[in-house]
């Protein structure tokens, strides 16, 4: 177990110490995108088709069937968000999908997924939402 | 002689016939709990006196956002999935009775004071439905209409005394309560304006206060039960001070277990803290820094401990404050992607499942041990009967 440690703070906390434990989290975020095989670079620009690993493609399918799916369903049919089936995108440029994943939707409950995921895999989503999400394998 | 060979003699041919006609031994169902099985459309039914499943029941449709109330005999489970559909489970003998799918799109429900109605709030299309609890029979359709002709998604409902639902109206900004009384002509009580986008809501356990929390801004609406006409009001305004708040990657829930004691603990959006209000004065008291973005801030039944967990990235831990000195006392990783917990009754231990390592894991609430470890396919929701008998779940 980890040591007992006092976090507990009266009114009025610091904004930096909010800060912090962001930071904090964040590197967690990176640490398990490095051991998912790939660099972590969500400015990275991709010019040309990057292809990724069926590892994490894997991760991929099932970041949005169960984290994107608590907004939207498992099953894409939509919940608090909007359904993701092909039929409810048709009509949506795709570089808009792409940036509504990697920088949300101000003004809504769409967060911005950017810390997560680069612009190559958001591009795969939006491809594979366009055709159809798949299922998880397991 | 022969009339008492006749008079006794046909217990020797029944009696081992009836022992062997399979009938389950007697038992009560108030140990008895529901977990979800969130993409294997299953539930499992499990008991908190020997920590294990003692059936599982399938073929209840999407239960990707389940949630669950009991019979007041705590022997059916309503189980409200996310297609919309409405299931009766008879925990006792393990068997779907009914399922009806009553709407496109829905999670949470609420069942009356008087045990008879089960009310479904619903996404899609947008209001609640109120059913027979014995057969599954439709007795009133409350559209969520606003504005032009708009249906909202029905959020955070709970049940209130007088057979009545309250609940929130998350794309309208309004909080709701239907009287079903007299089902066949229900009353509504509308308030308008409460507070941008509420995402959920509780009563608090004597039932006199609904709280909605606000995702669109940072606050939690109020409505006094008790006294209505006083309109609802805003506590814990503000508390994010204008700073950006950090992107939300799950919503909260509300429940009222938040109560503990005198305070109620609510998670902060977008925030890694749990607000603290006094409930006599609706005033903040205190802000505890917790691990991340709180999901389930859940009172011990005893009220001597608040156990949270976490929105993804952070959703691996679980963390305890002790609400004597208001300190984190003890943090767990019980397992990867931790949804939901729930106590038992008496909040000896406490139940968590931990979705993508399909397993739920019992730990007792005063050593921390690990007791037991279940095995189930990305477990969500977990209820226990003992809901049966609290208002507001």
């Amino acid at each position: 177990m980890p040591p007992y440690r006092p976090f507990f703070k009266r009114l009025s906390p610091t904004p930096s110490q909010g800060g912090v434990s962001f930071l904090i989290s964040v590197k967690i975020g990176l640490g398990v995108l490095a051991l998912g095989g790939l660099g972590f670079n969500p400015l990275a620009l991709a010019e040309e088709p990057v292809t990724l690993s069926i590892e994490r493609t894997r991760e991929l399918v099932r970041m949005v069937r169960q984290d994107c799916g608590s907004c939207h369903g498992l099953t894409l049919r939509g919940g608090l968000g909007p359904a993701l089936l092909p039929e409810t995108l048709r009509d949506r440029p795709p570089d808009g999908l792409k940036y509504t994943i990697l920088l949300g939707r101000p003004g809504t409950a769409m967060p911005p997924w950017k810390t997560f995921l680069n612009e190559a895999e958001a591009e795969w989503i939006v491809a594979q939402l366009l055709r159809g999400f798949p299922e998880e394998s397991r | 002689m022969i009339s008492r060979m006749w008079r006794y003699g046909w217990m020797l041919l029944v009696l081992p016939l009836l022992a062997w006609s399979g009938e389950p031994a007697l038992r009560g169902t108030g140990d008895l709990g529901v977990i979800i099985e969130r993409s294997a459309g299953r539930v499992l039914i499990v008991s908190t006196s020997s920590n294990s499943i003692i059936s599982r029941v399938d073929g209840l449709g999407d239960l990707s956002h389940a949630s669950v109330v009991f019979s007041r005999d705590q022997r059916y489970a309503y189980v409200f999935g996310r297609d919309g559909g409405l299931s009766k489970v008879d925990i006792l003998r393990g068997l779907l009775e009914k399922r009806i799918v009553q709407g496109g799109n829905s999670i949470g429900g609420a069942i009356s004071q008087n045990g008879r109605l089960v009310a479904v709030a619903n996404y899609e299309p947008g209001g609640l439905k109120v059913f027979t609890a014995d057969t599954l029979e439709p007795v009133a359709d409350i559209p969520a209409a606003y504005g032009d002709n708009k249906l909202s998604k029905v959020v955070g409902i709970a049940d209130l005394p007088g057979d009545r639902f309250i609940y929130s109206l998350f794309d309208a900004d309004q909080i709701w309560i239907a009287d079903l009384r007299d089902p066949k002509s229900p009353k509504v009580e509308k308030f308008s304006n409460i507070g941008k986008a509420p995402y959920d809501g509780l009563v608090t356990p004597d039932s006199r206060y609904y709280m909605a929390g606000l995702f669109g801004e940072d606050g939690i609406a109020l409505l006094d039960t008790w006294q209505p006409q006083q309109g609802v009001k805003r506590i814990l305004a503000n508390y994010g001070r204008g700073e950006e708040k950090l992107p939300v990657y799950k919503m909260p829930h509300l429940r009222g277990w938040a109560v503990a004691g005198h305070q109620v603990y609510l998670p902060a959006i977008g925030r890694h803290e749990v607000l603290v209000a006094d409930t006599s004065n609706w005033k903040e008291t205190a802000r505890i820094a917790v691990r991340g973005q709180p999901v389930f801030v859940v009172a011990r039944p005893d009220g001597r401990q608040v156990w949270v967990n976490f929105a993804f990235p952070d959703n691996g831990f679980v963390q305890v404050i002790d609400t004597l000195t208001g300190q984190i006392v003890q943090t767990l990783e019980p397992g990867k992607a931790v949804l939901h917990l729930e106590f038992t009754p008496r909040g000896e231990a406490v139940w968590i499942s931990a979705r993508d390592d399909n397993k739920v894991l019992v730990y007792d609430t005063a050593s921390f041990a690990r007791l037991a470890e279940l095995p189930a396919e990305s477990p969500s929701g977990i209820f226990f009967t003992s809901r049966a008998h609290r208002i507001g779940f």
